[in-house]
């Protein structure tokens, strides 16, 4: 066997979408060494599919806007159960992030004095949004990625080698993070291209991996959303927050059924859209939940007039957060209600017209016109829910974004938990990835000072390798692509959008039984670009996060956010304090509850009493916050 | 509605390879990228194929679907005829890697070599005003999804690896005009590096860029044309010539 390729970095970024490589500027820029690595190409990131905008209340489009208005529509969004700390940190700093985007060469839709545009939202009281069309992440994803190449740059014109102090590493999987003497030393992984294998020796990992919605079977996710960097967290010890916390986008494509699942964006609402049933009725006004009936309209004529006077009238309930949405649809469809497909309507073209919907929604034109034969300049298009983001992730400190537990670590973007609670607002995820992703750049500068390189052992080395060439040593074992295909068929089915707990048990039962199976996975071919060989790894990852999810859930006796259980459908305010933690201990996830912090007192002040009397106990009511 | 498909995909590496038949099926509204991971899945699990989001917006999935530069993902199997055999290979202008998988690292490095954004040092953050109508012109060069289509159709480097040296291709033609375009961006002779360092001067407007991109960029009405014309309207006007030569003024700004 040919020589194990090796680098030494100061700084390894696993990932290398919106969060990651924004980690990466920000360790670059102190001066430090940094690895970016991808699963993918370099700028295919999921980042990419993001449409509707970023979330910063720069005040461009209503000066009534500022950081605390953002802070409590976080709050309230995430149902209270939001890490505070980072739901400040995140709606002080996200203005800061997109100027900085700006300043980097990014090109967003601008107001009519020249400023920075902004649209309204689900859950976000003005609008906020900065954006570019519908294709807002494309905007951030390519910023950032010619701000690598500006970096990259510089460094050449000092030292001669573009890659002397940024390099990026594509198409590559990590397949385990390593550590010696209880902290971080580095990485481990292959080349997706060769099969070859790879050791990174660093003091600091950043993961930013993104999502897990590949474990499901109706997604908007791409092939990369398999949990890689909540199971290589889990295996490396760091706890995951609230995993029962998922996101079902409220409008997914649902025809043909080879796009099931394909976003169709917020901003289609943002910009006036309105959802239908099959009787031609606006349903959504039958379903503002108790805690928001003051702030959204009861009727059709008070909600088409929020579009030309907010002052003065109540929002829309189509845009509600979107986990109320889901809910609305998902109930819709189950009393017959349903559209052709299974779906219900949503349609923006009575209220714009055909120039104006190419011009604000260009890609959803593109995209129905073009796989689904719609055009939605003139009809309806048919949606419902579909796995679009996960709220839990890797337990973080708020301000380092380091993971608890393992020194060395750091977790940012979705792959974190706590920042959105219980249910993410649209717009909030872009903001998110470039705070913490910068905050993760900044904690990982800070740790490397203090803790110069940790050598990787050659034990460390064996056991990684051995993992990756196990599936060629069996002959005639499980494929991966079937045993994908039934977990996708369990979590879809038993650990959806409304969940009970007998479901929960037997999707537990059955996702073990699959994990079980996957350590007979045998792989047909070589090691060179092998889809099957690398679909192996990935669904080990996916099937540590589901039990991590169904464990989750089925502890979690209430409905809250994105967790829906049938079986408790009030939100209780005893549950609001608790979060629930998952750890591995090599064979299986356990979860317990750990008590959430409370908000300071400043923070706490900056609501109406009679709100948090609707979420928290009479008890932490009156002591009005911690000190 | 199911029905049998007849692929022919190029499967091999940088050695050897050729292309192999596969009946599969196919269901309503199913497009290439759905067929070809039906075949993944049930007959030839190691096939090298990239994709990433299947909904035509990252640009991984870039092959040649009839001879035709496509993304698999946007390409669908009904608008090929009931018997008509779909042969899908990989892209031709770059190194096979395997099966369908090209390496595409050449427009990475070319990536390296377009000068980045130059922001005015004196404004800071959030000060920036620009018009809609300004941003436009580059915004449109901006909803390139890097699919290198472009790149691998263009006559300049498809079948001339001699010339990949010296040509950046249409994908960082636009990028270097979006940049000239940008109303904020300082760094000066955008053009002339195009025309100089970049190889701009080698392209001779057939436009098949402009037809196969699958974001409908106007790539040489809008990108390279009007940097070509500018080109020559500074390099061969000798006024502007000698204006250049006598009060050392940029030629081209």
């Amino acid at each position: 066997m040919s020589e194990l390729e090796r680098h030494s970095y100061d700084v390894v970024v696993i990932g290398a979408g919106g969060a990651g490589l924004r980690a990466a500027v920000e360790a670059r820029e102190a001066g430090l060494r940094v690895a970016i690595i991808c699963k993918s190409l370099f700028g295919k990131a999921h980042t990419v599919m993001a449409e509707g905008g970023a979330a910063a209340s720069m005040g461009n489009a209503n000066e009534k806007d500022n950081w605390m208005v953002h802070f409590r529509d976080t709050m309230r969004g995430g149902k209270f159960l939001s890490h505070y700390r980072m739901a400040e940190l995140h709606a002080k700093e996200a203005p800061d992030r997109i100027w900085e985007l700006e300043m980097w060469g990014a090109l967003f839709d601008r107001t009519k004095a020249g400023k920075i545009s902004q649209r309204n939202f689900g859950g976000h009281e003005y609008p906020r949004l900065a954006h570019v069309g519908d294709r807002t992440g494309l905007e951030l994803i390519r910023t950032m990625q010619q701000k690598i190449v500006a970096l990259q740059q510089k460094d050449g014109r000092d030292t001669g080698d573009m890659e002397s102090g940024i390099k990026v590493f594509a198409e590559l999987t990590i397949t385990d993070i390593l550590k010696e003497n209880g902290r971080v030393s580095g990485a481990y992984g292959y080349w997706r291209e060769s099969g070859e294998e790879v050791a990174f020796q660093a003091p600091a990992v950043v993961i930013a991996t993104g999502g897990v919605g590949k474990t499901f079977k109706v997604t908007s996710n791409s092939w990369e959303g398999t949990g890689d960097g909540h199971a290589l967290a889990l295996k490396a010890g760091a706890n995951l927050v609230d995993m029962e916390f998922l996101q079902f986008h409220p409008t997914g494509m649902v025809w043909p059924p080879s796009v099931r699942g394909i976003l169709v964006t917020e901003s289609v609402r943002g910009e006036g859209g309105v959802l239908t049933n099959s009787d031609g009725k606006r349903f959504m006004f039958n379903y503002i939940p108790e805690v928001f009936k003051d702030k959204y309209a009861d009727n059709e004529a008070e909600a088409d007039r929020w579009y030309e006077d907010q002052d003065n009238n109540r929002r829309p309930p189509e845009l509600l957060p979107r986990d109320e949405v889901a809910r609305a649809i998902n109930s819709e469809v189950k009393a017959g209600r349903g559209g052709e497909h299974g779906g219900i309507y949503l349609d923006v073209s009575k209220r714009l017209s055909a120039e104006v919907i190419k011009k604000k929604l260009p890609s959803m034109w593109h995209q129905f016109f073009e796989l689904a034969g719609v055009d939605i300049t003139k009809e309806a298009m048919e949606v419902g829910p579909t796995c679009h983001y996960i709220m839990g992730g890797v337990e973080v400190d708020p301000d380092t974004a380091a993971a608890v537990g393992v020194p060395g670590l750091f977790a940012a973007g979705e792959v974190a938990g706590g920042m959105h609670g219980s249910n993410r607002l649209g717009g909030n995820s872009l903001s998110d990835l470039l705070v913490f992703g910068r905050r993760a750049g900044i904690g990982a500068v800070e740790y490397v000072k203090n803790n110069p390189a940790n050598p990787v052992s050659d034990s460390a080395i064996a056991a990684a390798a051995s993992k990756i060439q196990a599936p060629f040593n069996r002959e005639g074992g499980e494929n991966s692509y079937a045993l994908h295909a039934e977990l996708q068929e369990i979590t879809q089915d038993l650990v959806g959008i409304i969940r009970t707990g007998s479901e929960l048990k037997e999707a537990i039962t059955k996702i073990a039984q699959i994990r079980q199976r996957s350590a007979n996975v045998a792989v047909a071919g070589g090691r060179k670009f092998n889809p099957g060989f690398h679909l192996a790894f990935d669904l080990d990852n996916m099937l540590l996060v589901a039990e991590s999810t169904a464990k989750s859930a089925i502890a979690r006796e209430e409905s809250r956010g994105g967790h829906t259980r049938d079986d408790f459908p009030v939100m209780s305010d005893k549950w609001r304090q608790v979060n629930h933690i998952s750890s591995f201990d090599g064979s299986q996830i356990s979860v317990r509850t750990q008590v959430l912090p409370n908000m300071p007192k400043e923070l706490f002040d900056l609501f109406d009493i009679h709100e948090l009397e609707k979420y928290m106990t009479s008890e932490e009511v009156s002591k009005g916050g911690s000190k | 509605m199911t029905r049998n498909v007849k692929l022919r995909i190029w499967r091999g590496d940088s050695t050897d390879g050729g292309l192999q038949d596969v009946q599969v099926e196919a269901n309503t509204g199913e497009v290439v990228l759905d067929v070809i991971h039906r075949v993944q899945a049930t007959q030839m699990g190691d096939l090298a194929v990239r994709w990433n989001c299947k909904a035509g917006k990252c640009g991984s999935c870039s092959m040649e679907i009839n001879g035709k530069p496509r993304l698999a993902c946007m390409t669908q199997v009904a608008s090929f005829g009931d018997e008509e055999v779909i042969t899908v290979t990989p892209l031709r202008a770059f190194p096979v890697i395997k099966d369908l998988v090209t390496d595409v690292s050449f427009n990475y490095k070319k990536a390296m070599e377009i000068p980045a954004y130059e922001h005015p040092q004196n404004l800071g953050p959030g000060e920036a005003r620009m018009e809609q109508i300004d941003v436009e012109r580059s915004q449109e060069f901006r909803n390139c999804i890097e699919c290198f289509l472009c790149q691998d159709v263009c006559h300049v480097v498809r079948d001339h690896e001699e010339n990949k040296k010296s040509f950046a291709g249409p994908r960082f033609f636009i990028r270097i005009a979006e940049l000239d375009m940008h109303p904020l961006d300082t760094l000066k002779n955008r053009k002339r590096t195009a025309q100089e360092e970049h190889g701009l001067g080698m392209c001779n407007i057939t436009k098949c860029c402009t037809e196969i991109c699958p974001q409908h960029i106007r790539i040489t009405d809008n990108g390279i044309i009007p940097m070509k014309e500018r080109v020559v309207d500074t390099k061969y006007d000798p006024v502007r010539w000698l204006g250049s030569k006598i009060r050392k003024r940029e030629g081209i700004v």
